[in-house]
């Protein structure tokens, strides 16, 4: 039996991902990421408001390697998770979904969450 | 509410950044003065209480995805809830405390 001219399932390890399809997992890893940051959010608070001894240790930690990692990786998540999140506004009123609208519109929200990490992160 | 929630962030998470970058330094007491203020202390009530909204149902979307089992997937999403508001309680005290200045 020929398979020439026949359909082929994606070969997994050469499939490029489309950019939408990539878009869609990062906005879940953001968002899931983003949740941890709400328990660091509260932390934060709350050493704020109890005090300045465990505050001192939460900004020392977020002044660290480690805790600037966790910082910027949050500012990126935020900004990329507003930029999809955005567009989802959009798609909701049922714009932009043709396909190379949907390619289109990805890159626009990779470069807008690049740009805002990258102003926000020179300003502070 | 997801689409709600997601407009309130859009406003009061940009607000937090832009209003945190702008102290000039992070000591104990400027952050008392900041969360004090009171239009900060309203745009952090809202922030935190619409975040772990956000949050909490971002959150129950992906339990739903992943996780099977119909008492497993119940026992997750009540827990989900309860943590979510959990948190929101617990930085809404954090804010009020220090705006009715309780704190320090």
């Amino acid at each position: 039996m020929s398979t020439e001219g026949r359909p082929l399932s994606p070969h997994l390890t050469i499939y490029r991902w489309p950019i939408t399809m990539i878009l869609s997992i990062l906005h879940r890893i953001t968002g899931v990421a983003l949740s941890v940051g709400l328990v660091a959010f509260v932390v934060w608070l709350e050493a704020i408001a109890f005090d300045a001894v465990p505050y001192n240790s939460a900004r020392d930690f977020m002044g660290s390697f480690i805790g600037q990692v966790l910082l910027f990786g949050w500012c990126f998540s935020f900004f990329l998770h507003l930029a999809n999140g955005f567009r989802h506004l959009i798609w909701d009123t049922g714009r932009l979904f043709e396909k190379n609208q949907a390619n289109a519109s990805s890159w626009v929200v990779v470069v807008a969450a690049v740009v805002l990490t990258a102003a926000y992160w020179s300003l502070v | 509410m997801q689409r709600v929630t997601a407009i309130g962030l859009l406003i009061t998470g940009t607000w937090f950044l832009i209003s945190l970058a702008q102290l000039e330094t992070y000591n104990h007491s400027d952050l008392v003065a900041w969360v004090g203020a009171p239009f900060n202390a309203v745009m952090l009530l809202l922030a935190s209480v619409t975040l772990a909204w956000h949050s909490s149902l971002g959150l129950q979307v992906v339990i739903e995805d992943y996780v099977h089992g119909p008492a497993m997937k119940v026992i997750s999403i009540i827990l989900n809830k309860f943590l979510h508001i959990f948190l929101g309680a617990a930085a809404v005290l954090a804010v009020l405390k220090v705006a009715l200045g309780g704190s320090v």
